[in-house]
């Protein structure tokens, strides 16, 4: 912007009529630059956030005869169909791959966490156009509707996740401590899921390409993601690529905390740090496109 | 002096027209821009003053005031005049591109009544989530609830899906939500009329309260009357500038009602191109007429045969089509509406598709002596405004002087804003 500059070192020092400015004043005016995460803010509006999240989590399953258990359903009918490709129509005998692990439970439990990253990123990248009203009409720091996005998938697997203890149970698969990391693990997956989605919401604002790129990107990505298939099929010396995908560690990070199997924590920390990453570039980004948003939305 | 609790120096805001704000624009669209701009970056030699594009559009510039503690500024100006870009400046939705200004204090911003609202939600759901998204803490709606449901008048209907509300009852929720609110600063725009004549009323009355209370307000309405009657000082804006700022309200609405000077008014009005265009009735040429249809000139007797004539062409014919004419006195007050459906309806003159020249007569002897202006106002009837009056309506002038009565005592003005001729008796 041709002006900024000049404008910029005027406001460095504002003339303010013979007064200090008191703690409560907020000064308008054109922002540059990067721009950091303003965390005080972000928790005075936390209860926004709740309110948001609790609204997408109740609207989700308004009017429908069935409910969460569409939640469970998705995952539920794909573990079927996959199970029943490989194991019976392809043949192939997964259990030597799976460390013992009856497939269908390996499945359903890579696909429940894959379900709950691709539905954040996906309402993620939509929520500021969905909200785009409110955008327009009211003050809140921007951030808070790309987070509140999040929570109905993770509602969505908590009651998914019911299913996956019922199905360890008839095929005798016994939960270890290691259960007690699911949360963290899970932490992981949101981190991963908003990285993605913050930076892909502020991209939408002004490109409504990637309504388009997301699903089809996600579906490139889920078969590129150890979700239907063992880490163990891949050649030991490719597992460094695998391993740089955010989802790929954390996934199978997750499937071990719940299944009881050895947690490869060396997989995990790269693809947490991926995460870590990407969040950031994505946080940069956002806070960078932020103030155009009311204007382009 | 006051402190002022808003301090607004030299704000502008600059909106391309096209580039980056455009809505449909695509990747490769903008990797082009980018390109073209550093191409003629390197054309140019380096960081030359980037050519101005005819395309950027200041909503405002050069804008400066103050707001003391407890003013109640209001903020008119036409259509397009930069009266919303600057609430929305003002309430932190967007950033300025020039300039400062200084906020001290909690602001809540009223720029629509019921945003965020989720028809899928009950009227307690929305009730909360309406309020923290306009700012307030869940203990405080809490507080607050039975009041809000108690003004809304919906308490029957709180568990009740508000996609199965009528719109007024909708609106009437939102209101209250928003009427609730307890801000160091309010910033209003416009949100007055809604809900029924009663309602309207209640929320008027609210918001004088509001006025009343010692609380900073600033307001843009397109309501006059209720600027007049709530604002302490008034800010006038035309074309993204303040054109005038001051604590003498009524000559400032005046002013903006009347426009630069109200002796320059024409007293013939003909549509310069292709404005007011819509699909029922395009208006060509608005004058006052004698009975026969010719042009009269001013000033005119109070007792003269005045008539409004409107020239038109219909389009689509529509039953709720109500064209006619509004009178304003000086002082930008409202004497009187009148439409072609005044009378009965087998009294309302036939329209057709087709040129039309519609003929309103200005009652005799009602008006006093002055210069009044005539606007011209129409729309479908409690569907949609064509010409809506104050917004977007052309205007004449019309001046009377003499012909006020028979009596040889009342010949000049008189007091009051009208001067009708009374019938007066003896009781037997």
């Amino acid at each position: 912007m041709s002006t900024s500059s000049s404008i910029s070192t005027l406001v460095a020092t504002p003339p303010l009529h013979n007064q200090p400015v008191p703690q409560s004043a907020v000064v308008l005016r054109p922002r540059t630059g990067w721009f950091i995460v303003d965390w005080a803010t972000l928790w005075r509006y936390r209860e926004l956030l709740a309110f948001l999240a609790l609204r997408d989590i109740k609207v989700r399953y308004k009017q429908t005869v069935l409910g969460a258990v569409w939640a469970v359903i998705q995952p539920f009918v794909m573990m079927v169909v996959l199970s029943i490709f490989f194991g019976r129509v392809i043949d192939i005998n997964m259990e030597d791959k799976t460390s013992g692990i009856p497939y269908p439970v390996f499945l359903y439990s890579g696909l429940l966490a894959w379900t709950f990253f691709a539905g954040a990123v996906t309402s993620c990248t939509n929520s500021l156009v969905s909200n785009a009203n409110m955008l327009r009409k009211v003050y809140f720091p921007r951030l808070i509707v790309p987070l509140a996005s999040v929570g109905v998938s993770l509602v969505d697997y908590i009651v998914a996740f019911s299913v996956l203890v019922g199905l360890m149970f008839w095929y005798q698969v016994e939960p270890t401590a290691q259960i007690m990391l699911v949360p963290l693990f899970v932490l992981v997956t949101i981190i991963a899921a908003l990285g993605v989605g913050i930076g892909l919401s502020g991209l939408t604002v002004s490109f409504r390409d990637f309504r388009y790129v997301v699903p089809f990107m996600l579906q490139i990505w889920f078969f590129a993601t150890p979700v239907i298939w063992p880490v163990t099929i891949v050649d030991e010396s490719y597992h460094w690529l695998l391993r740089l995908n955010p989802m790929g560690g954390t996934i199978e990070a997750l499937r071990a905390a719940v299944l009881g199997t050895p947690i490869d924590w060396a997989a995990l920390a790269i693809s947490a740090g991926m995460a870590a990453l990407v969040l950031l570039v994505g946080v940069a980004y956002f806070g960078q496109a932020e103030r155009r948003f009311a204007d382009v939305v | 002096m006051h402190d002022s609790v808003i301090q607004i120096h030299n704000l502008g805001k600059l909106y391309r027209l096209g580039g980056h704000t455009r809505l449909d624009q695509t990747i490769p669209d903008a990797i082009n821009e980018k390109i073209r701009g550093a191409m003629g970056l390197i054309r140019r030699g380096g960081l030359a003053t980037p050519k101005k594009d005819n395309r950027e559009f200041w909503a405002l510039r050069n804008v400066s005031f103050d707001v003391a503690l407890g003013e109640v500024v209001g903020i008119i100006g036409r259509n397009g005049a930069g009266k919303s870009t600057l609430l929305k400046v003002l309430s932190h939705i967007t950033d300025p591109t020039e300039g400062y200004a200084v906020v001290h204090g909690r602001v809540a911003s009223l720029l629509e009544v019921g945003t965020g609202f989720h028809p899928e939600l009950t009227g307690m759901e929305n009730i909360y989530l309406n309020g923290s998204i306009l700012g307030m803490s869940r203990r405080e709606i809490k507080q607050k609830f039975d009041e809000i449901v108690d003004f809304s008048g919906v308490e029957k209907f709180l568990d009740t899906p508000i996609k199965r509300y009528s719109s007024g009852m909708t609106m009437r929720l939102a209101f209250s939500v928003a009427a609730h609110l307890d801000p160091e600063i309010l910033v209003i725009d416009e949100v007055l009329a809604v809900g029924d004549a009663e309602f309207q009323k209640k929320c008027l009355g609210k918001m004088s309260e509001v006025a009343h209370s010692g609380r900073t307000v600033l307001f843009v309405s397109h309501n006059m009357n209720a600027v007049e009657e709530l604002c302490q000082k008034v800010v006038l804006l035309n074309g993204g500038c303040v054109k005038r700022c001051s604590t003498d309200v009524r000559d400032v609405i005046c002013e903006h009602l009347f426009g630069e000077d109200q002796e320059h008014l024409a007293h013939e009005w003909v549509n310069p191109g292709k404005e007011f265009d819509n699909p029922w009735f395009k208006p060509q040429r608005m004058l006052l007429t004698d009975s026969d249809g010719k042009p009269v000139n001013m000033p005119l007797s109070n007792n003269s045969d005045i008539w409004v004539q409107i020239e038109g062409e219909v389009d689509r014919l529509d039953p709720a089509l109500t064209i006619g004419y509004a009178v304003y006195n000086e002082a930008g007050h409202a004497l009187f509406w009148s439409y072609q459906t005044d009378q009965s309806e087998d009294r309302w003159p036939k329209l057709h598709k087709g040129t039309v020249t519609l003929r309103g007569r200005v009652p005799k002897r009602l008006l006093n002596e002055g210069t009044y202006r005539i606007e011209f106002i129409g729309g479908l009837h409690c569907r949609q405004w064509l010409f809506e009056p104050a917004v977007h309506a052309p205007s004449i002038a019309m001046t009377i002087q003499g012909g006020l009565s028979d009596s040889p005592l009342w010949i000049r003005k008189r007091p009051g804003l009208i001067a009708p001729v009374i019938d007066w008796k003896t009781a037997a």
